[in-house]
C-alpha cells in the first residue's frame, strides 16, 4: 500500500468498491477483477489490508492464495516473496505492482487503480 | 517500483557517455571479470552486454558433480541468477552464440542475426569436451548416438540424469579416469547404475599424480564399486540407435546402457580464429590479459593460453580476472599476472586428492618422502629440492594441505624433522598451522577465498561458520575445503564462534529447536499458531514461511485441541488438492493399497468428462489422478467422486503400495495386498513433519518397492514379515534399514504406527524419513520402537491412536466450505465478479 499523496484528479478517476471486507478470511488473501486488472487483496492479522497484482511476474502464480504475515506474501507456486507494502520482491524476482486499498464506513473495500 | 502515483518515464537521461563493454561467454570467468569490473566502479565507466550460448545465468560449474550425484538440485548453484544481471544493468543476451568478431569494425556478430558494437571485449569462451575419434560416436545426422553424453554443461548433466533414471538403463561406461570422469563415475552411481572406468592411461588422474598415488587411488575407487580398466583405449561405440556398448583394443566388448565420454577438455577458440585473433593451443594473451597485439580484446579463463600455459581449473582463472579488470577499468596498469601455480585441492569422488608441483623426482639429489597406506586409501608423497618443497601429492588425507601449499607457493624453509611435513606429531596443533597461514594464502580454491576475506568476514561481526560461507562462498565448491573454513573461522574470531542458531530452529521464525518449542507449547497450554507466534517469535512477528511447519506440528501435538487457523496453512491443505503451474488443482482420490473397483473407475470416468478433465493418469503411488481441475469445481468434483481425499497434496500420510501377493500370486508369502489397505486405513491423512509412503509386499521378489519406503513390508517365509524403515528413491536413494521381523500383521500395524509417531515427534521439518533414519541411528529406533528401550511405547502408541481417531475426510468440508470463499478462483479472473465501476 503507498501512501504517496494521490491528486484529487486521480481519486475520482480511479476508485472501486469491490464489496465487503468479510469476503477475506483473515490472514488470507482474495482476487478481484478490477476493470481489466487483476488485484489480491490481503487481510492482515492486525486486522489492516493491502493490495498487490494478482499475478506472480515469476510465472504468473496466483498471489491471492499465497500465504502472508505482516510483511510479505509468499508466492505459492516458487516461494517468492513480494512485500505487501510495496510490491517489491525480496527474492530477487520483478516487482508486484501495490495498490492503494482502505475501507469505508460500511466496511466496503475501496481500491484505487491509479 | 511501484507507486499510485505515475513517475515520469523520461527524466531527461543526457545520452549515455559511457563505453561500451562487450563479454563473450558467460561462463565461471566471464562473469567473475564482469564482477571484479563492477567492483572497481566498473558501472560507471561501461555499458555491458554479455553473449552466453547457454540459455541461462552463470552457475558454479564445479557443483555440476553434486547435481549429477543429486546432492545439490540444479537450482542451487547459480552464481548469478536472471535477477542479478538486470540488476546490474547488464544486457545478456542468454541462448545466443557469438559468432565473429570485426576487430577493425569493432562490431560482434551473433547467431541471432544481431551485431554488436563494442570499445572493449572481453573473449571468456571456456573450453569443451573433446571427443576422441571412435567410430559410431555420431549418427547419420552428425549428432551423438543416444546414449552418448559430454560433461560439461547443466544440459548435459541433466540429460545424464534423466537418462540414468529411465528406461532400464544400469550400466554405463566413463571413457577417461581423470578427475572429471572419476566425478561422473561416482555421480551415476548414486543413481544406481553400475559404472566402469576406461582409461588409455597407466594409473588414473595421471595430471595430477604418480603411478604409486594412482594405484592407491584405483583401490579405494574400486572400493566404491566402480570397475576401472587401466592402458585402454576406446575404439568404437556400440549400437544401432542407441548405445549397446563400447569396443576396446585387444580386450573384449563392455556392455553398457550409456557412455560418458571424459576424455579432456579443448579450449573454445573458433570465434577467435575466425575472427584472425592469436591462437596457439587456446587464444594467447600477455601478462594483463589483453589479447596479443589488441588493444581493446581481452580474454579471460580456460580459452587463454599465457606463457605457454593453459589451465583447466577455476583458481587461475580468480587471479586472471582481477587483473583483467585492473585494466579495463584502469584501476591499476601495472597489475600484471604471471601464471598460477597449480595447487589443486579437490574432493574427486568422494576421495580428498591434493596436488602441486611435480609427481615424482626428476634428479638424483631430489628428496622424495613417500608415506603409503593402502588399507585406508592414504598416500602422501613429498619431492624436495635445495630445501624447498617442489611438489607433493596428497591422497585420502589432506589435513596438512594448508601448510603444504604455502610452503610450496613462498618456497618456505623447511623443518629437520621431515615426518612432520606429513603428520602433527604431538607438534603444534592446527589452530597454529591456521594462525601461520599468510593472510592472502587461498583457502577456497573453488571460489577463490583467502584467509583474510574469511576473516574480515568475521571480523565484520558474522561469527558462524555458515555465515562466513554464505557470505564469501568459501566451501561451497568442492567441498573439501570446509575443514579449513571451520578452523580459519574460529582462529579469527578468537573462541568467540558462534554456532548457526537458525541452523536447528525447527522453523526459521522462532528461535528454538523441536524439543524446546514442543516443551513451550506445552508449558503455555498455546492452542493456534497465531498464539505461537504472539508467544515465542522475536517482537511476536508472524513469519509466513513459518506458519506450514508450525501447524503440522500443532496438530500433530494437540489433535482435537487444536485450534485450526486456516492462514496457517499452504494452499494445498486449505482446499485439500495440489496446486499446478497454471493455478488449477489436481485430485487424487484415495484408492487404498492400490485396490479398486468397476464402480469406482466408472465414476471417475463419469467425473473426467463431466468437468473436461484435461489429463487422467495413473500415478507412482497406485491411484488415479486428475489433472488441471478448477478451484472452483473441487467441491462438486469431491461429490460426485464420493471418494475421501488421498491426500496427495500434504506433507502426511500418502499411500500404501502393494502387490497382488498370497491370494493370487504363485510365490506369494503373505497377504500383502490385505494388509496395506489397512495399514492405509489406519493411519490415512496423518500429517507429519514431511511425506510418509509405504508399501507391502508379499514376498521379497519385492514387487511393492517396499525397500525404498519410509516404511516398507515384506513377507517372508514362515509366515514373518520384515519391516523396513528410512527408504527412499526419489531425489536420494537409499534402502531402508531393517527394523524388525515379526510373526503377525498385527505387530507390524503397531510397529508402524509407533515408529511413525516417533518419526512425528522428533524429525525436523520437511526431513524424510530417509534423512531422520541415519541421523538418528537404526540402532537407537530399534532399542526405542521394538526394544522399548525408554519406556515410552506405550505413548507413542496412545499419542498415534489418538490422531488415527481424529481423521476426518478434508473432502467433506465440500458441502461446508471453512472460510468464506475457500473455493474461489484466484487466477484467471475473467469469471470473477467484475467490480462495477463507480
Ligand atoms: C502424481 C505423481 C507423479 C505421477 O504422475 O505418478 C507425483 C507428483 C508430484 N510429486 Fe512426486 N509424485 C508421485 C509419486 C512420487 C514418487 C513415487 C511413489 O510415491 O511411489 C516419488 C518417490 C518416492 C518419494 O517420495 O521419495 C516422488 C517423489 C517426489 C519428490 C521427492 C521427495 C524426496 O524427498 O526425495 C517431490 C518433491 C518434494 O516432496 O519436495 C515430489 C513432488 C511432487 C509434486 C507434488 C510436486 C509439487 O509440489 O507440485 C508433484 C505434483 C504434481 C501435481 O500437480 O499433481 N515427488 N513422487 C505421483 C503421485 C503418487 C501418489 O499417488 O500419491
Ligand atoms: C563437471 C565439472 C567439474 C569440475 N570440477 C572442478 C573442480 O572441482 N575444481 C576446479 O578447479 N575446476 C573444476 N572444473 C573446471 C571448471 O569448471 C572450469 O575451469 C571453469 O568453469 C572454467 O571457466 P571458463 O569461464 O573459462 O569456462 P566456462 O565455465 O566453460 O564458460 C564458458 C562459457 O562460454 C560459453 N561460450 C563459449 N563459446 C561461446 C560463444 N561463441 N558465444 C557465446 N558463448 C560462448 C560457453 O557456453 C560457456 O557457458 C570442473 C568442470 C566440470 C565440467
Ligand atoms: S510429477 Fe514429480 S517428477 Fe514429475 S515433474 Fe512433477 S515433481 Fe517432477
Ligand atoms: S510463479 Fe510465483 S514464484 Fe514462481
Amino acid at each position: 500500500m503507498s501512501t504517496d499523496a494521490v491528486t484529487p484528479a486521480s481519486m475520482t478517476a480511479g476508485v472501486h468498491v469491490v464489496g465487503p471486507l468479510d469476503q477475506i478470511p483473515i490472514g488470507e488473501g482474495r482476487a478481484f477483477g478490477v476493470v481489466g486488472e487483476q488485484i489480491a487483496v490481503f487481510r492482515l492479522r492486525d486486522g489492516s489490508i493491502r493490495a498487490v497484482s494478482a499475478v506472480c511476474p515469476h510465472r504468473g502464480g496466483p498471489i491471492a492464495d499465497g500465504q502472508i504475515d505482516q510483511r510479505v506474501v509468499v508466492c505459492p507456486l516458487h516461494q517468492n516473496a513480494f512485500e505487501l507494502d510495496t510490491g517489491c520482491s525480496v527474492t530477487g524476482a520483478a516487482p508486484l505492482r501495490s495498490y492503494h486499498v482502505s475501507t469505508d464506513a460500511d466496511a466496503n473495500i475501496i481500491l484505487r487503480t491509479m | 517500483m511501484t507507486s499510485t502515483l505515475d513517475r515520469p518515464t523520461d527524466l531527461a537521461q543526457p545520452t549515455d557517455l559511457r563505453r561500451r563493454l562487450v563479454v563473450i561467454g558467460n561462463g565461471m570467468a566471464g562473469a567473475r571479470a564482469v564482477e571484479e569490473i563492477l567492483e572497481r566502479g566498473g558501472a560507471m565507466q561501461f555499458t555491458i552486454t554479455m553473449f552466453g550460448d547457454e540459455p541461462y545465468g552463470n552457475y558454479n560449474r564445479i557443483m555440476l558433480s553434486h547435481v549429477l550425484s543429486g546432492e545439490e538440485s540444479d537450482a542451487d548453484i547459480f552464481l548469478n541468477s536472471l535477477p542479478w544481471y538486470a540488476e546490474n544493468e547488464i544486457t545478456l543476451h542468454a541462448g545466443v552464440r557469438a559468432e565473429k568478431i570485426d576487430r577493425f569494425a569493432k562490431l560482434v556478430y551473433s547467431d541471432d542475426g544481431g551485431v554488436t558494437p563494442y570499445d572493449v571485449l572481453i573473449i571468456a569462451t571456456g573450453s569443451r569436451s573433446f571427443m576422441p575419434n571412435m567410430d559410431g560416436l555420431y549418427t547419420a545426422d552428425g549428432s551423438l548416438l543416444p546414449g552418448v553424453f559430454a560433461f560439461r554443461t547443466i544440459d548435459d548433466t541433466r540429460n545424464m540424469v534423466s537418462y540414468a533414471t529411465h528406461d532400464h538403463h544400469r550400466r554405463a561406461v566413463v571413457i577417461g579416469g581423470g578427475l572429471l570422469g572419476l566425478e561422473a563415475a561416482r555421480g551415476l552411481q548414486s543413481h544406481g547404475i553400475s559404472v566402469e572406468v576406461v582409461h588409455s592411461g597407466g594409473h588414473l588422474m595421471n595430471a595430477q599424480m604418480g603411478p604409486a598415488g594412482g594405484e592407491i587411488l584405483r583401490r579405494s575407487v574400486e572400493a566404491l564399486g566402480i570397475g576401472v580398466h587401466l592402458r585402454s583405449r576406446t575404439t568404437a561405440i556400440l549400437g544401432e540407435d542407441k548405445v549397446t556398448g563400447v569396443r576396446l583394443r585387444d580386450q573384449p566388448d563392455l556392455h553398457c546402457d550409456m557412455v560418458v565420454v571424459a576424455a579432456g577438455i579443448r579450449p573454445n577458440v573458433d570465434v577467435a580464429l575466425t575472427s584472425g585473433l592469436p591462437v596457439e593451443r587456446a587464444i594467447v594473451v600477455d601478462d594483463s590479459m589483453r589479447v596479443l597485439d589488441e588493444d581493446d580484446i581481452f580474454a579471460v579463463g580456460e580459452c587463454v593460453q599465457h606463457r605457454g600455459e593453459v589451465y583447466g581449473l577455476v583458481a587461475p582463472l580468480w587471479e586472471m580476472a582481477a587483473v583483467l579488470a585492473d585494466h579495463v577499468t584502469a584501476a591499476d596498469t601495472t597489475a600484471a599476472y604471471l601464471g598460477s601455480r597449480t595447487a589443486t585441492k579437490l574432493k574427486v569422488a568422494g576421495v580428498e586428492v591434493a596436488s602441486m608441483g611435480i609427481q615424482e623426482p626428476e634428479r638424483d639429489t631430489d628428496e622424495h618422502i613417500v608415506f603409503s597406506e593402502p588399507s585406508r586409501g592414504v598416500f602422501k608423497s613429498i619431492v624436495i629440492r635445495d630445501e624447498k618443497i617442489i611438489g607433493a601429492t596428497l591422497l585420502g588425507d589432506s589435513r596438512k594441505v594448508a601448510y603444504l601449499t604455502q610452503a610450496f607457493d613462498r618456497g618456505l624453509p623447511l623443518p629437520q624433522e621431515r615426518v612432520s611435513l606429513m603428520f602433527d606429531l604431538g607438534g603444534p596443533a592446527e589452530e597454529v598451522g591456521v594462525a601461520e597461514l599468510a593472510d592472502d594464502a587461498q583457502v577456497c580454491n573453488c571460489n577463490g577465498v583467502s584467509k583474510k576475506a574469511l576473516a574480515d568476514t568475521v571480523k565484520s561481526g558474522c561469527k558462524t561458520v555458515a555465515g562466513v560461507m554464505d557470505k564469501t562462498r568459501a566451501g561451497k565448491g568442492c567441498g573439501s575445503c570446509k575443514l579449513l573454513v571451520k578452523q580459519v573461522v574460529e582462529w579469527a574470531a578468537d573462541g568467540a564462534v558462534e554456532e548457526d542458531p537458525a541452523a536447528s530452529y525447527y522453523v526459521p521464525g522462532i528461535p528454538m529447536d523441536k524439543p524446546a518449542l514442543m516443551a513451550a507449547i506445552r508449558e503455555q497450554g498455546l492452542r493456534s499458531v497465531s498464539e505461537v507466534f504472539a508467544a515465542l517469535a522475536p517482537d511476536g512477528a508472524e513469519d509466513a514461511k513459518s506458519k506450514m511447519g508450525l501447524a503440522s506440528l500443532m496438530k500433530m501435538m494437540l489433535a482435537d485441541d487444536y485450534v485450526d487457523e486456516r492462514d496457517a496453512r499452504f494452499v494445498n491443505d486449505r482446499v485439500h488438492a495440489n496446486i499446478q503451474r497454471d493455478g488449477t488443482f489436481s485430485v487424487v482420490p484415495q484408492m487404498k493399497g492400490g485396490v479398486t473397483s468397476p464402480a469406482q473407475l466408472r465414476r471417475i470416468a463419469d467425473v473426467a468428462d463431466k468437468y473436461k478433465v484435461p489429463m487422467v493418469k495413473l500415478t507412482g503411488g497406485q491411484r488415479i489422478d486428475l489433472l488441471g481441475i478448477r478451484k472452483e469445481d473441487l467441491p462438486q468434483v469431491w461429490a460426485d467422486l464420493d471418494m475421501p481425499s488421498g491426500y496427495a497434496y500434504g506433507k502426511s500420510f500418502r499411500t500404501v503400495k502393494t502387490c497382488v501377493g498370497r491370494e493370487f500370486c504363485r510365490f506369494g508369502t503373505g497377504d500383502s495386498t490385505k494388509l496395506g489397505v489397512e495399514i492405509e486405513s489406519r493411519f490415512q491423512g496423518i500429517e507429519s513433519p514431511a511425506k510418509m509412503k509405504l508399501a507391502v509386499s508379499g514376498c521379497p521378489r519385492n514387487c511393492a518397492e517396499s525397500l525404498v519406503k519410509d516404511v516398507g513390508v515384506v513377507a517372508i517365509e514362515g509366515d514373518r514379515w520384515e519391516i523396513y524403515v528410512g527408504g527412499a528413491a526419489g531425489a536420494h536413494i537409499r534402502k531402508g534399514d531393517l527394523l524388525a521381523t515379526v510373526d503377525d500383521p498385527e505387530t507390524v500395524k503397531t510397529l508402524t504406527g509407533r515408529f511413525m509417531q516417533y518419526y512425528r515427534e522428533n524429525a525436523n521439518w520437511l526431513e524424510r524419513t530417509y534423512a531422520f533414519v541415519p541421523r538418528v541411528g537404526i540402532e537407537h529406533i530399534r532399542a526405542v520402537i521394538v526394544d522399548d528401550s525408554e519406556g515410552i511405547a506405550e505413548q507413542l502408541d496412545a499419542a498415534m491412536q489418538a490422531s488415527v481417531d481424529n481423521y476426518v475426510d478434508p473432502w467433506k468440508e465440500r458441502s461446508d466450505p471453512f472460510t468464506a470463499g475457500q473455493f474461489r478462483t484466484s487466477l484467471p479472473l475473467e469469471v470473477l465478479p467484475q467490480v462495477p465501476v463507480r
